[in-house]
């Protein structure tokens, strides 16, 4: 089994779907140890992806991360648009003219998203942000032996990593202004992260 | 919720609008993106100078748009860092040959989008600088955060930088200059209310009645210390003794003076807390050359203000007093 240029788009609207349905839940995260913008942000930005997606044929799987990449960058704003929009950059330049994406090239694809956006947003392990999410889905997906196993362990590691930033000090973003007044509130942009593995689990495992 | 809006979603572009029907004849606006620019740009030999940020602080930025300030801003949504799409465009609308300045707010999303935006304008061949101001002492531990917030000295750094690239000074030489502004420059700000975002509706913060938040940030990030409201000769002196502590300021300075409104504090009230900052400055042996006081970096509706200082040199005060004819700073004309 292998994840095709339509899988990607699928996996995108999916995930855009999730960005309006838990719009109000990441806005009441981030009004708890933010701005109040991460839910708004992120299903404008979506929608925005989406409508360019429909707007002209995508060649392959890369050039559709791209496209939403873009979008992203020029509608979203904040600190969301930059990182999101390098992630999907990133994984879009690595698949480029990928046709049947394997586990290895997926997983590697995921490897140059993760150091685009620690390259961007120099934050590290347990900063309480997005990267909190990534690296344990990217590991587990290290770890499987087909990609239908790594979809789904990589949704588990994004899920566990998303919970496992409530206890943490914000040390990155708006939240560090908080100090130890960010504790006990679940991140903001790890919980994003999490839909976007849980989205693409549901689009493109079991697919093949 | 109570605003005079017509709807959250469409706050930003209405209130463009109403900036265009007022400063046509000056401003030039688009729309897609959003940006605003002086109506002459871009000033051939000049360098460009361009700031942006999130909407929410007018008349920061677009109303510092004009002769002797900015040639552009980029306003985003509220309280949302613009895109370097924006940013973009702005540079290449100001961009007369001798270079563009991007001044910058330390602020994650700030910093992360006028990033992708210089290297986006370095590769259309224009030359940038980037001045960002970092001022806001109540961030106290900036090595565990997001570093020092950019607050009431990016006015100032506008406003001198505007006139240096006027006077024709070098690219180098106006982003050097800006750097030693914010450099001399120290704020922190109180409020005695929160603030409502028109797309949330809800208050970024809880303050009981009678309390107030020292060293809040202009989204309504924490300060310090909340304490029970005391007069304003008691909360200028919790401003002002961590400003002049933090450089450090020290006796024979000659300083400019900046008490800022974040939104919903009568000019009055301002006026009352200036009259403590003076006093204090005396007994600190500060000289206050320049001040400036009103609502400049705002908040939305917040009720507080901010303390400025700045360390004067001669260039400074000279580019200070030079002649600016924006919307919300007009001097000189």
């Amino acid at each position: 089994m292998s994840i095709t240029r339509d899988g990607v788009v699928d996996w995108m609207r999916r995930f855009a779907g999730e960005m309006d349905e838990h719009r109000q839940e990441l806005v009441r995260l981030d009004t708890a140890i933010g701005d109040g913008d991460h839910g708004t942000n992120m299903d404008r930005g979506m929608k925005k992806a989406l409508e360019k997606l429909d707007a002209a044929d995508q060649a392959d799987a890369g050039a559709a991360l791209k496209t939403v990449a873009m979008a992203l960058i020029s509608s979203v704003g904040g600190a969301a648009g930059p990182l999101y929009g390098t992630l999907f950059l990133q994984m879009g330049t690595a698949l480029s003219g990928e046709d049947e994406i394997d586990l290895a090239a997926w997983t590697a694809a995921w490897q140059k998203g993760l150091e685009g956006v620690q390259a961007r947003g120099k934050a590290v392990r347990e900063d309480k942000t997005m990267v909190d999410a990534l690296i344990p889905a990217i590991e587990a997906m290290e770890s499987a032996s087909d990609l239908d196993e790594g979809l789904r362990a990589a949704a588990k590691g994004a899920e566990e990593g998303m919970r496992a930033t409530t206890p943490l000090v914000a040390r990155k973003g708006r939240a560090s202004y908080l100090g130890e007044r960010s504790k006990d509130h679940q991140d903001p942009g790890a919980t994003s992260t999490y839909y976007l593995f849980k989205s693409a689990e549901e689009a493109l495992a079991g697919s093949g | 919720m109570k605003k005079l809006i017509n709807s959250p979603d469409t706050v930003v572009r209405d209130a463009l609008r109403g900036m265009e029907a007022a400063h046509g004849d000056r401003l030039r606006i688009s729309y897609d993106p959003y940006v605003v620019v002086r109506a002459d740009a871009p000033v051939q030999g000049k360098v460009g100078i361009i700031s942006g940020g999130g909407s929410g602080h007018e008349p920061m930025h677009g109303g510092f748009v004009g002769p002797g300030m900015l040639d552009a801003a980029c306003p985003g949504e509220v309280f949302t860092s613009p895109t370097p799409d924006q940013m973009l465009e702005a540079t290449k609308a100001v961009s007369g040959g001798a270079g563009v300045l991007h001044v910058v707010k330390n602020y994650t999303g700030d910093v992360m989008n006028f990033d992708m935006a210089a290297d986006m304008g370095k590769a259309e061949d224009i030359e940038v600088e980037t001045v960002l101001t970092n001022d806001d002492v109540a961030v106290e531990d900036s090595l565990y955060t997001a570093g020092r917030r950019g607050v009431g000295v990016t006015v100032l750094v506008e406003k001198i930088c505007g006139a240096a690239a006027d006077d024709g000074r070098s690219l180098q030489d106006v982003a050097e200059l800006g750097r030693r502004v914010n450099a001399n420059g120290r704020s922190m700000g109180m409020a005695l209310t929160p603030c409502i975002t028109p797309a949330s509706g809800e208050p970024s913060f809880e303050l009981a009645e009678d309390e107030v938040e020292i060293g809040i940030g202009i989204h309504g990030e924490p300060g310090r210390f909340r304490e029970h409201i005391g007069p304003a000769s008691q909360i200028a002196e919790r401003l002002m003794t961590p400003i002049v502590e933090d450089l450090p300021f020290s006796s024979g300075d000659k300083v400019l003076a900046f008490v800022n409104g974040m939104g919903g504090t009568p000019l009055i009230e301002l006026y009352v807390v200036y009259a403590e900052v003076a006093k204090l400055a005396q007994e600190h042996g500060l000289t206050i050359e320049r001040n400036l006081i009103g609502n400049y970096i705002t908040s939305l509706e917040m009720q507080g203000c901010s303390i400025t200082l700045v360390k004067l040199d001669d260039d400074m005060t000279r580019y200070w007093d030079a002649p600016v004819n924006t919307p919300a700073l007009r001097w000189g004309v």
